[in-house]
């Protein structure tokens, strides 16, 4: 088989995994809506503010309601030390407040 | 269209020998150029996905957050703030909430605990997340120790575990009674954690928020808004390590792209100035040359997008996971929903084919330019 042939083949066969891949995304979408809808039910009812992504530390539990302080809680001078503290950015409302001084 | 079709057909034919011909450097830079794109779609997809699902878990979020803040620290809020919330116009629910963190010396982890609502869960009894069923081993039925403020040590029976679908929002939580957390925590009756405030309108939220500013000074207000705009923004491209990976990343491809526009090896040269010599016309082998930079490119485009979705959707972000674990002892296992769109996949098209495959074009257009004597010299 000619050298072309063997390439187009190995592109289209991509290009076909790369439709079935938006076709899987929009399936899983669907098959996964039920399980979303109990995650909103769960914030809904308990009066849920964050994500558990990170929970090295409180701010970085609950990002949404970390006051000034938190990443300076264990002297003044200790300054963010958690991985996850340089993963992710301060909230909006503390940036906003500091962005006169910055 | 058919002998169109054909003279692509026998360039490709060429450029794959002629690819074939340094096979170890063509392989490897393949394999660099499919990293670089792995990584850059799994961040597109991973970021988006997450800001996506976080803004639909938290639609349903309290409207307003009520903290009591005593220099400049979080504090407990006295109920008695909730009448004086009440008398202002257009709100329609203050409620307080019990939460807060428990270190387990065990494992080594931190809990959130919520009490739940009256009635939810008896005396004695708690729900807890997948995540410390994990760490503790704990099951409905077991038994778990909790050291109370006073050091006695209470133990409360898993009544429920919390489903698993719901691990992005509860893989630490522990839901308990009320009395049960006011007797651990020592917190007296008349305090909450915070308050949370419905109002009846949404569009009078921030003057609702302004007037509850006004009326209890020592209070922070908390809007949804604001809750729903920090996971938008925690994961933005400014972020933290997304920068980092984004910028080495940027720097791979405009070695990539320096390598290229800077000139063609001596061999390259050659090659070209033979085809030439042998009656190649120059849009031939601008011809050959496009397809030499698509052939790298898309090969390296398609593996990278497509190894992306299986490492984001499929292994739950298995490389990702180091780093967003950081220190924590509690992780929480959760498959993201794909939210994916053709603009992305059509935004890094356009980062990444693109710049390349001009950038393979132009040293070759001016190669093929010249005169193919001087070439071959």
């Amino acid at each position: 088989m000619r050298r072309s042939s063997l390439f187009l083949i190995y592109l289209a066969l991509n290009v076909v995994l790369l439709f079935f891949m938006f076709v899987h995304a929009s399936y899983q979408r669907e098959a996964d809506a039920r399980i979303l809808a109990e995650k909103t039910e769960m914030v809904k009812r308990l009066q849920l503010t964050d994500l558990c992504l990170f929970t090295e530390a409180s701010y970085t539990r609950h990002l949404s309601m970390a006051d000034l302080h938190t990443p300076f809680q264990d002297s003044p001078m200790s300054l963010e030390h958690f991985p996850s503290g340089s993963l992710v950015m301060p909230p909006e409302s503390i940036r906003k407040m500091n962005g006169k001084v910055d | 269209m058919v002998k169109w079709i054909d003279r692509q057909r026998n360039i490709i034919d060429f450029t794959l020998s002629s690819l074939f011909r340094r096979k170890g450097k063509n392989t490897a830079l393949i394999a660099v150029y499919s990293l670089v794109i792995f990584v850059l779609a799994s961040v597109v997809f991973f970021t988006y996905s997450i800001k996506k699902e976080a803004s639909l878990i938290l639609k349903d979020a309290p409207e307003i957050v009520l903290q009591r803040l005593v220099a400049g620290r979080h504090e407990l809020i006295p109920l008695s703030y909730m009448n004086r919330i009440r008398e202002i116009k257009g709100v329609s629910a203050v409620k307080g909430r019990l939460w807060g963190y428990y270190y387990d010396p065990i494992v080594g982890a931190n809990y959130t605990m919520i009490a739940a609502e009256d009635g939810h869960l008896p005396p004695g009894r708690i729900a807890i997340g997948q995540g410390i069923s994990r760490a503790r081993l704990a099951f409905e039925g077991d038994t778990l120790e909790f050291k109370k403020h006073d050091g006695v040590l209470v133990h409360l029976e898993v009544k429920d575990i919390l489903s698993s679908g719901s691990e992005l929002v509860s893989s630490d939580l522990i839901l308990i009674s009320e009395d049960d957390f006011r007797a651990l925590f020592g917190t007296s009756k008349d305090y909450a954690t915070d308050l949370t405030v419905g109002v009846m309108n949404a569009r009078e939220l921030l003057t609702i928020a302004g007037k509850i500013a006004e009326r209890l000074p020592d209070t922070r207000v908390i809007l949804k808004d604001e809750i729903l705009r920090t996971y938008d923004a925690v994961f933005n491209w400014r972020g933290g390590m997304l920068i980092v990976i984004l910028l080495g990343a940027l720097l791979a491809f405009i070695i990539f792209a320096w390598d290229k526009a800077s000139g063609l090896s001596q061999e390259e040269r050659r090659e070209i100035g033979i085809l030439k010599a042998i009656g190649w016309e120059t849009s031939d082998v601008i011809l050959m040359k496009f397809w030499e930079g698509m052939v790298i490119s898309l090969s390296s485009f398609l593996t990278g997008v497509l190894l992306a979705y299986v490492h984001i959707f499929f292994t739950s972000s298995m490389l990702f996971e180091p780093v967003l674990k950081g220190w924590a002892v509690l992780y929480p296992h959760f498959k993201l929903i794909p939210f994916i769109d053709a603009s992305q996949v059509v935004a890094l098209f356009f980062l990444t084919v693109v710049p390349y495959t001009v950038a393979t074009i132009i040293p070759s257009w001016r190669a093929a330019t010249v005169d193919p004597d001087s070439v071959m010299r």
